[in-house]
């Protein structure tokens, strides 16, 4: 049944390989300009709860990179689907839409994985220790399956990759400013957090800082984000039909 | 072998495909020949689980490539029109994601892997990136890739569209190498030469339809073997005849200049359609 995933995990890692230092090095561009230009400009002039804004900052960078990296997947596919037609390898290849989605899944979520590990390198670059301990990779693991998993989907379902950047530009950029990644979710207004309390990204924001602080993460946070992951992957085994034309 | 249907795909209101009804028993070397847009690739698509069809039924090697499309795949290796190789990886990475794709093995990967190149003659450039290699050695990659798994039918979608003539008649001669070897060959072009050269059975598809199936020597004979070409006041008329004799007898008779020259498919297309495949 799920035979076959692995191949489609290399070939997304052979491709890491070979494009590993260009790929490192623009994962690293957005990062550093936040730290640059919110954290270490903005020294000790905000405080949350006792950690300075650079602290505060680099858990919401977390969760924010492992969602933009995980979700680029959908741009990777988009290209071998629409420029090079490489999903046409996959779609005559007798592999089930499970084993084509999870080795799909498992490559977004490796590369967002990178994307973190290239965070905490800026972090300790810029004088900063936090605790990453197993429950923050937890978080960020889940994080990035939620955006796998919506990345295939909506890779999946557009026509052109135009209707790609469209869909990254309503859904991503948005989420990736106030999903408590820049500032507290809890100083806005009721109606807004109990807004934000629907995007997956404020539940993984959460979890990754307060693991990161050396505080109790909330369980619930963990729990809706396996619930949204399940929820997208599903959705995602049942878009891969709708790619035939 | 290949059995067609009534198989018919409509993209929106436009019918790309208007019933097809097809058999091709198991060894043989079949062509579809046709202009672009009548529908051959879409065949293709369609029995390969590309492109869902619309209406009918296929089967392949007796398993329903609706209900058992998993089985039809494994069946099957597919060399596209288009170039879909991984330009970023190596050729032996690009034929090793396909063996891994369909379950193979690592020994025995690395031994088809080795072999397949071999038969393409292409196992020295196994470590090259495939965007360093040529057009007609990427073709290569793309037919050897589509052998790696050992597939009892092969489609070829215009498997020498834009080469020149020498890596043309290259690749002709793996084709055959290949149909020596046992394999189904389903092959569309709307190269004259190749349909003639290769193929024991030639469909003419035209707008969706099929419009006649035989033999190349059949479709000739049946138009008439030997052609003269002449000018008349309403331009080039091609007349056909049975024997040179009658052609030689006819072109006597020629004020004007005339080509006296043996008839091909593309004038049985043309007497049958009304039109050139090319």
């Amino acid at each position: 049944m799920i035979h076959g995933w692995s191949a489609v995990y290399r070939r997304e890692m052979l491709i890491l390989k070979r494009r590993f230092k260009r790929q490192v090095a623009s994962m690293a561009v957005s990062p550093l300009l936040y730290l640059l230009a919110f954290g270490y400009a903005m020294g000790d002039a905000a405080r949350f709860d006792g950690h300075t804004y650079l602290e505060f900052l680099i858990p919401g960078l977390v969760a924010m990179t492992s969602m933009t990296q995980s979700f680029a997947i959908a741009t990777d596919i988009n290209v071998a689907r629409f420029y090079f037609c490489i999903f046409e390898e996959f779609q005559a290849a007798p592999i089930s839409h499970l084993a084509y989605v999870t080795g799909e899944v498992l490559a977004g979520v490796t590369r967002a994985m990178l994307g973190v590990a290239i965070i905490i390198t800026l972090a300790l670059l810029f004088g900063v220790t936090l605790n990453y301990g197993p429950l923050f990779w937890v978080a960020a693991i889940l994080n990035s399956f939620v955006f796998a998993a919506l990345g295939v989907t909506l890779a999946m379902l557009v026509k052109s990759h135009g209707d790609q950047s469209l869909l990254t530009n309503f859904i991503i950029t948005p989420m990736a400013f106030l999903g408590g990644t820049f500032f507290p979710v809890d100083r806005l207004p009721e109606w807004a957090q109990d807004t934000l309390f629907f995007l997956p990204l404020t539940h993984a924001s959460r979890a990754v800082r307060a693991v990161a602080f050396g505080q109790t993460p909330v369980l619930s946070d963990y729990i809706i984000l396996v619930l949204t992951g399940a929820g997208f992957f599903g959705i995602a085994l049942r878009s891969v039909n709708k790619a035939r034309d | 072998m290949i059995q067609i249907e009534n198989l018919k795909k409509n993209y929106g209101t436009n019918a790309a495909l208007k019933g097809i009804d097809l058999t091709v028993p198991a060894g043989e070397l079949f062509a579809y020949l046709g202009p672009n847009g009548s529908g051959k690739t879409t065949t293709i698509r369609i029995l390969t689980g590309l492109t869902k069809l619309s209406q009918g039924r296929a089967t392949i090697n007796g398993f329903d490539i609706e209900r058992d499309p998993l089985e039809v795949k494994r069946q099957c290796g597919l060399a596209p029109q288009h170039t879909n190789l991984d330009s970023e990886l190596t050729v032996f990475e690009n034929l090793d994601i396909h063996a891994r794709l369909f379950g193979m093995k690592s020994a025995e990967r690395k031994r088809k892997i080795s072999e397949t190149l071999t038969y393409v003659e292409l196992n020295r450039r196994a470590d090259s990136l495939v965007k360093k290699l040529s057009g007609g050695m990427k073709r290569r990659v793309m037919i050897a890739r589509a052998l790696v798994h050992e597939p009892k039918v092969l489609f070829l979608d215009e498997p020498t569209v834009g080469l020149d003539a020498n890596i043309r008649r290259r690749i002709w001669s793996l084709i055959k190498k290949i149909q020596q070897h046992g394999a189904t060959i389903f092959l569309t072009t709307h190269y004259i030469e190749e349909a003639e050269f290769l193929a024991e059975r030639v469909a003419f598809l035209d707008e969706g339809r099929i419009v006649a199936i035989k033999s190349p020597q059949e479709f000739i004979s049946q138009a008439g073997v030997w052609a003269v070409d002449r000018m008349s006041d309403t331009g080039m008329i091609t007349e056909y005849f049975h024997s040179r004799e009658t052609a030689r007898e006819f072109t006597s008779s020629q004020k004007n200049g005339y080509t006296l020259r043996r008839t091909n498919l593309e004038d049985a297309f043309l007497l049958l359609t009304g039109k050139k495949v090319q």
